[in-house]
C-alpha cells in the first residue's frame, strides 16, 4: 500500500513520458526514414531530390486526411481508393475537354459522399459495408469511363504538382498547408470539437442540441472533397489516367492516419500525425528502394516497417495501459 | 559564373569525346523496374533478366544491375519506384510497367535526368521511352496461317480470348480476324474467355461445347489450351487442331498425343525473356547507339511439331517456354526493326 503511494508521482511522471512519446512517435518514425534515407543515398536529400522522392505523397496525403474525416466518426470509408481513380479519371477525360461539366461532375461526387454520409447514419448502417459497396461502384464507373488507359491531365494542374516553390519543395509546402488547415479546422474551431465529439461520446454532443445527422453529412463531405483532391493531384503528377490508378490508396490512407496517431474508435484523430503518416509511408518505399533489398523480400519489407512502427505504438500503449 | 562555365566546357568536351569514341557502357548501371512478380512467366522473366544482367555485369561490359519489384500492383508505387531509381543516379531503367500511360510523367522525369528508359511487355507511351513489344497480331493471324497450311478446305473454329479489356487480347482478336479475312473458309463459331488460365478455359469450353458444330480447330491466346483439351476429352469429341502457348503443361500434352496418335499442332507465344531483349536495347542506347528506333518488335518464339520434343524437358513444371537473348541476337532483332 504504503509503496504504491509512493510511487505514484513517479508513475505520473512515466505516464506522461509515455503521453509524450506517443504523440511524438509519428515524427520520430519519419525522422529515423529520412535519417536513413540521408545515410544511404546522400544525395536524396536536396530540393531535387526531396521533390521526386515526395511528390507522390501529396496526394497520398490528401486521401489520408480524408480518411481521417470518416475515422473521426468512428466510421472508415474503403471506397475511397477507386473514388480516388474514378476522379482521376473524370480530371483526365471530362475536365481536361469540357471544365464545367467536369467541376459539376467532381462536386456530384462530393454530394454523393454527403449523402452516403446521411444514409448511414440515418439507416443505422455499418460504413465498412456501404463504402465496400461503393467501392465496386466507384470503379465501375471508372472502367465505364475510361476502359481502356488514357487521357490527359489539364495543364493548369501539371503545372501547379511541378510548380518549383523557393527554398522548400513543392511537396513539402503542400504538406504543411494541408495540415494547417485540417489542424485549425477541426482541432482549434468549437466546431470541429463538436465533429469529433461526435466519434467519442456521440450520445453527449447529441443531448447538448448538435444534429448528428449533420456532423455525419459534413464529415463524408469532407472525406470527399480530400478525395477530390487527391485524384487532382495525382493525375496532375502521372499526366495520364488508367481506372485502377488509386485502388491502393484505401489501404495507404487507413494505414496512414493509424501511422499518425489516429485510432478507430473514440473520435481520436490527429491530421498533423496523418500527414507525417502519409509521408512516412511513402518514404518508407524510398529506403527500402535505396538498401538494394533483394526482390523477393522487397514486398514483404514493406509490410515490416509498418509492423515495425505499429508494434511500437502499441508497445507504449500498453506500457500506459498497465501503469 | 565561372564554375559553370568551366563545368560547361567540361560538358562540352564529354560530348566531344563520346562523338568521337563510341561511349563505354562498363562504369554504367541499369535498373530494371517490375511492378509484378506473382506468376509463372513473370518468375522466368525475372529469372532470365538476373541470369543475362549477372553475366553482363561478370563480363564488365557494365557496372552494375538491380532489379526491383514493387509490394503491390498499383501504379502510383511504380511511379515512386522510378523516381527512387532516378535518384540513385541510374544510367538507364528498364521497365515492365503497370500501366501504359499512369508512369508517363515518372519515365517524363527520367528522361529529363538524362536516363535511357526502355519498357516491354507493359510497355508506356511516354515518347521519350523505347518500347519493346511482341507482334502479338501477327502472332494471332500465323495461327490462322498454320491451320490453312493443314486445313485447305476450312472449318468451323472456336476461338478462346484473353482477360478482356486489355491490349493483348485486342491484339489477338484483330490478329485472328486477319487471318480469317485471308483464309475465307475458316469462321468462328463462338469465343469464349478464358483469361489465359486453363481452369478458366476448360470450364468456358465445356459449357459452350455441346451447343457447337463439330470444330476443326482451336485458335487461343496461350495459357488456355491445356484447358481446352481437357474439355474436349470430357465432352467424348475429337481432339481438333488445339494452337498452343508454350506452356510447359500445353506442351507436355502435345508431346504425349503425338506419340499415342501423331498429334500435330503449333504452339507460340511471347517469351519472358523478352527482359533480355530490352536490357540489351538498354546497352546499346547507352553505348551511343543513334540509329535504335524506339519501337522495337520482338519476334515470338514458336514451337513445331520438330522442335518441340527437344524443348520440353527445357521448361519447368508448371512454367512457360523461353528464351534468353545475347548481345548479338539483340543486335539482329534491332537491325531488323530499324529495317521495318
Amino acid at each position: 500500500m504504503t509503496q504504491s503511494i509512493a510511487a505514484l508521482p513517479e508513475r505520473r511522471q512515466l505516464r506522461q513520458a509515455r503521453r509524450i512519446l506517443r504523440a511524438a512517435l509519428p515524427a520520430l518514425s519519419l525522422a529515423i526514414i529520412v535519417l536513413g534515407i540521408a545515410w544511404l543515398n546522400p544525395r536524396a536529400i536536396s530540393y531535387f531530390g526531396l521533390t521526386l522522392m515526395l511528390n507522390l505523397a501529396v496526394p497520398v496525403t490528401l486521401a489520408t486526411i480524408g480518411q481521417m474525416f470518416v475515422m473521426a466518426t468512428n466510421d472508415l470509408d474503403l471506397s475511397i481508393g477507386t473514388f480516388v481513380g474514378f476522379v482521376g479519371c473524370v480530371t483526365a477525360t471530362v475536365l481536361h475537354d469540357d471544365p464545367v461539366l467536369g467541376t459539376a461532375i467532381l462536386a456530384g461526387c462530393i454530394g454523393v459522399y454527403v449523402l452516403l454520409g446521411a444514409v448511414i447514419y440515418l439507416r443505422n448502417l455499418p460504413s465498412i459495408v456501404m463504402t465496400l459497396g461503393m467501392f465496386f461502384v466507384w470503379q465501375g464507373l471508372a472502367i465505364l469511363l475510361l476502359p481502356k488507359p488514357g487521357g490527359h491531365a489539364p495543364d493548369w494542374l501539371k503545372a501547379l504538382m511541378n510548380s518549383k516553390t523557393p527554398y522548400v519543395p513543392f511537396p513539402i509546402v503542400a504538406a504543411v498547408v494541408i495540415a494547417a488547415v485540417a489542424y485549425v479546422g477541426l482541432m482549434q474551431t468549437s466546431y470541429g470539437a463538436i465533429l469529433r465529439g461526435a466519434g467519442g461520446n456521440a450520445q453527449a454532443v447529441k443531448r447538448a442540441g448538435w444534429s448528428l445527422l449533420k456532423v455525419k453529412m459534413l464529415l463524408y463531405g469532407l472525406t470527399g472533397f480530400c478525395g477530390v483532391l487527391a485524384g487532382l493531384a495525382l493525375i496532375g503528377l502521372t499526366t495520364s489516367a488508367d481506372a485502377n490508378l488509386g485502388n491502393g490508396y484505401t489501404l495507404l490512407s487507413i494505414a496512414g492516419a493509424i501511422l499518425g496517431g489516429g485510432e478507430f474508435v473514440g473520435g481520436r484523430v490527429s491530421p498533423i500525425g496523418s500527414v507525417i503518416g502519409a509521408f512516412t509511408l511513402t518514404l518508407a518505399g524510398s529506403l527500402l528502394n535505396f538498401m538494394h533489398i533483394s526482390p523477393d523480400w522487397q514486398v514483404a519489407a514493406q509490410g515490416g516497417i509498418l509492423i515495425a512502427v505499429l508494434a511500437a505504438r502499441v508497445l507504449i500503449n500498453r506500457g500506459g495501459a498497465t501503469s | 559564373m565561372r564554375r559553370n562555365g568551366t563545368s560547361a566546357l567540361a560538358l562540352t568536351a564529354i560530348l566531344m569525346s563520346t562523338a568521337a569514341v563510341r561511349a563505354e557502357t562498363k562504369d554504367m548501371r541499369i535498373a530494371f523496374s517490375n511492378n509484378y512478380a506473382g506468376n509463372s512467366w513473370r518468375q522466368a522473366m525475372l529469372k532470365s533478366y538476373g541470369a543475362v544482367a549477372q553475366k553482363a555485369v561478370d563480363d564488365k561490359i557494365i557496372a552494375g544491375s538491380d532489379v526491383f519489384t514493387t509490394a503491390d500492383k498499383e501504379v502510383p508505387t511504380q511511379a515512386a519506384q522510378i523516381q527512387n531509381l532516378i535518384l540513385q543516379g541510374y544510367n538507364a531503367i528498364v521497365i515492365n510497367a503497370a500501366s501504359p500511360n499512369a508512369l508517363n510523367g515518372a519515365v517524363k522525369q527520367a528522361c529529363d535526368a538524362g536516363i535511357v528508359v526502355v519498357s516491354f511487355d507493359g510497355i508506356v507511351t511516354e515518347p521519350c521511352a523505347y518500347r519493346v513489344t511482341v507482334d502479338y497480331r501477327a502472332l494471332a493471324a500465323a495461327e490462322i496461317d498454320y491451320l490453312a497450311t493443314r486445313l485447305p478446305k476450312g472449318g468451323s473454329l472456336l476461338e478462346i480470348r484473353g482477360v478482356a479489356g486489355t491490349s493483348i487480347d485486342d491484339d489477338f482478336h484483330n490478329g485472328i480476324q486477319d487471318g480469317l479475312k485471308k483464309h475465307p473458309d475458316f469462321k468462328v463459331v463462338n469465343s469464349v474467355e478464358g483469361d489465359w488460365d486453363e481452369t478458366t478455359a476448360q470450364k468456358a469450353v465445356a459449357t459452350v461445347l455441346p451447343s457447337l458444330p463439330p470444330v476443326v480447330g482451336v485458335v487461343d491466346q496461350g495459357g488456355d489450351g491445356y484447358g481446352a483439351a481437357q474439355a474436349f476429352k470430357t465432352a467424348g469429341r475429337p481432339f481438333p487442331i488445339i494452337i498452343m502457348g508454350n506452356r510447359q503443361d500445353e506442351l507436355a500434352w502435345w508431346v504425349d498425343q503425338k506419340k499415342a496418335n501423331g498429334y500435330e499442332t503449333w504452339s507460340a507465344s511471347s517469351a519472358p525473356g523478352v527482359a533480355t531483349l530490352a536490357f540489351w536495347v538498354a546497352q546499346q542506347v547507352l553505348d551511343g547507339r543513334k540509329d535504335i528506333p524506339h519501337d522495337i518488335v520482338d519476334p515470338y518464339l514458336a514451337f513445331t511439331q520438330e522442335t518441340v520434343e527437344a524443348a520440353l524437358p527445357k521448361i519447368p513444371v508448371g512454367g512457360v517456354a523461353t528464351i534468353e537473348y545475347s548481345l548479338d541476337d539483340s543486335k539482329k532483332i534491332i537491325a531488323d526493326s530499324v529495317k521495318k
